[in-house]
């Protein structure tokens, strides 16, 4: 391979995370609400279907990503609605429509199965697409990837430097606090779930319309990416850069395992697309032993140098949730 | 009004809402709402051969939601029972594989793969468990992954090391010799001993949870772990036995689908009745002895849209949608009804 292609692959690499970027920053945002949207991957498969039905029959993008970050905000509203109003799981309702958004993308979308429709295009910026190096990786792309670059400087921005993204951290952690300081709590997270579900359904369209471009119903490839951003929203620790950096990690390992098959051939290629989930239990594994009572037990027998260090890398690995994730909250 | 007519009136407007809801997808596709519902119901009720059609999906979904409850009466989302089934379906291969040319006779064979298949669902969850009770990885994130790692297993087991004669193919393994089939109900696909396995199954899954006192710590343990646990029962202990008998069940709903349905492995040897059997456990409410009329119709709704591919050119997960649409609205109105209830000042009953 020459580092002409592994360029060309890297930057592929930044280009298909993309729409795993958008999804996991805004469930992200979501969870650090305090709203667990488990609708993810439904939402997703939804999203891409209807607004490439959408694009292909009205020949406009716009309408088309219009109609998936529609989409996604229904979605995410529907759960905070069951949650904050009606009182109901956050895990039942999200999972209930993780399910039922699949099936009506691949009921509603069978008439648009293998259809040939819009795509965006790349849009090489002048100048510092002439970069070496830096130029095809970041200058180089389509407007929806350098979007994603954008996203995640404005999120980590807006969630950890100013006066609003406060107010946020304070309604995730310790809604009861914020609210007597006067934060409306449920009105927030009615927002931050339509905002994070937006940006879930944006990375219907950006499948569809760009990086995988059309619909194939059940072979689109695109169920269990949902999951993925799930756990990458974990993995992060609620942070949209680590979040964002678990996103580059997945779509790096996708493209390796491409890369890597016509040396195993004694590996079905279906195996090989089943390796991120592994991975996932894995890393989450990572992220959460560092709290579990009989590691510590375990550490306390090593010699005082290794316990050291071991325990720095737990503490720099483990990650905490929101601590009012998922709890319904009173406003009195 | 009465409380237990207000909870039937919210049912019927939970039916209602999800059949309007429907009928609006079908609008949209350009198919007629009522030609739809017709067939889904000539599908799976218009004849003999349908409707043993309906119980043959019926055993596995059955098993898997009584195996869920479990499960659910602990507290868990056991979200792995999709691989869990598969796992029991490669657990009942591999011992079928192992001695189908051995001379016991079939009957015991029959008896040791499917018991080995509700081993192999067990292992699978108490893996799920030991995940999250030991390394806190939430068992939704763990049995999702391991789901996706069971079907992964399946396609390498059947384009690699057991691939029929010549190439692997979708199809699935070679089938075994019919003296290794369920015996079924002649004319149909129907196995009565696999009905009957379903019906005990259920059966102690009712008796377990409402009835022993095993079921009722399980329960205190799922409402408030710490204050189990201050009680004295070793929540622990209780968490990774309801991890292992769900599995077990979901063992044998694959054990059921390889030795009744399909006499081979295949890719889709579980059929999405993980799924199917937690949309059924959250419309239930995780009620046990609504299992089996809940499950039942929800084989009807799925055997019955079969068919709308070929008579509308429908796309079957139709099923789906109606079943998530039902799930859905009953969780909405539960949460309509308490409000509804404490508005008007009714004691909010709980089931």
């Amino acid at each position: 391979m020459s580092s002409h292609e592994i360029l060309i692959g890297l930057a592929g690499v930044l280009f298909a995370a993309a729409p795993v970027v958008f999804a996991t920053i805004g469930e992200t945002l979501t969870e650090r609400s305090g709203i667990i949207n488990l609708s993810v991957n439904g939402t997703i498969l939804l999203a891409a279907m209807a607004s490439f039905a959408v694009s292909v029959s009205t020949h406009s993008l716009w309408l088309g990503f219009l109609m998936g970050m529609a989409i996604g905000a229904l979605v995410a509203l529907t759960v905070a609605f069951s949650s904050i109003a009606l009182k109901q799981s956050q895990v039942a309702v999200g999972f209930v429509l993780t399910l039922m958004t699949r099936d009506l993308s691949y009921f509603l979308g069978n008439p648009y199965m293998g259809l040939r429709g819009p795509r965006v295009q790349s849009l090489p910026i002048p100048v510092l697409g002439q970069i070496p190096i830096i130029g095809p990786l970041f200058f180089r792309q389509d407007p929806l990837t350098y979007l994603s670059f954008i996203l995640i400087g404005a999120a980590w921005w807006w969630v950890f430097r100013t006066r609003p993204g406060l107010t946020l951290q304070a309604v995730g952690e310790r809604p009861e606090a914020a609210y007597a300081r006067g934060a409306p709590v449920h009105r927030l997270r009615y927002l931050y779930a339509a905002v994070g579900g937006a940006l879930v359904g944006l990375a219907g369209p950006t499948y569809s319309l760009s990086v995988k471009a059309g619909w194939k119903g059940t072979i689109s490839g695109l169920d269990g990416i949902g999951w993925i951003a799930l756990a990458l929203t974990i993995f992060g620790g609620w942070d949209p850069i680590r979040g964002a950096a678990g996103a580059y990690l997945f779509a790096l390992l996708q493209w390796l395992g491409l890369v890597l098959q016509p040396y195993m051939p004694n590996i079905p290629s279906q195996v090989l697309q089943v390796a991120p989930f592994p991975l996932m239990i894995l890393t989450l594994l990572l992220v959460n032993i560092g709290n579990a009572e009989w590691v510590d037990r375990t550490l306390a027998g090593l010699p005082p140098d290794a316990r050291r260090w071991v325990r720095r890398i737990l503490r720099w690995m483990q990650v905490v949730p929101p601590a009012s994730l998922g709890v319904p909250f009173e406003e009195e | 009004m009465t409380d237990r007519r207000t909870g039937f009136l919210f049912m019927l407007l939970a039916v209602l809402v999800a059949l309007i809801f429907t009928s609006l997808v079908l609008v949209i596709a350009g198919a007629s709402p009522v030609a739809a519902y017709w067939y889904i119901l000539k599908g799976s009720l218009g004849s003999w051969t349908n409707f043993a059609n309906v119980m043959v999906a019926w055993v596995p979904l059955l098993l898997a939601t009584s195996g869920l409850l479990i499960t659910f009466a602990a507290g868990l989302w056991n979200i792995g029972i999709e691989g869990q089934i598969v796992l029991g379906g490669i657990f009942t291969t591999w011992v079928l594989r192992l001695l189908q040319h051995s001379a016991m006779s079939p009957a015991l064979i029959l008896i040791l793969a499917i018991a080995a298949g509700a081993i192999g669902g067990a292992l699978w969850s108490v893996l799920a468990g030991v995940l999250k009770v030991y390394g806190g990885v939430n068992e939704i994130f763990g049995g999702l992954g391991l789901d996706f790692v069971a079907v992964a297993l399946t396609l390498w087991l059947i384009f690699g090391p057991w691939k029929r004669p010549g190439i692997g193919s979708m199809s699935g393994t070679e089938p075994f010799p019919e003296k290794l089939w369920l015996p079924t109900v002649a004319g149909s696909r129907l196995s009565l001993w696999a009905l009957l396995l379903g019906l005990i199954g259920a059966a102690v899954v009712y008796f377990l949870l409402s009835g022993t006192y095993f079921g009722l710590k399980l329960k205190a343990v799922g409402k408030n772990p710490r204050a189990a646990h201050l009680l004295g029962i070793p929540t622990t202990a209780y968490l990774m036995s309801a991890f292992l008998l769900s599995g077990l069940f979901a063992g044998l709903a694959g054990a059921v689908q390889v030795t009744a349905v399909y006499h081979r492995l295949i890719p889709a040897i579980s059929s999405g009745y993980g799924w199917l059997g937690l949309m059924v456990s959250m419309l239930i409410n995780f009620q046990p002895a609504w299992v089996a009329p809940v499950t039942l119709f929800f084989a009807i709704l799925n055997i019955g849209s079969i068919q709308l591919p070929i008579v509308l050119k429908l796309d079957s997960s139709l099923s789906g949608v109606l079943q998530g649409a039902l799930v859905l609205s009953f969780l909405l109105m539960a949460g309509a009804r308490q409000r509804w209830q404490e508005k008007h000042g009714q004691e909010v009953s709980r089931e």
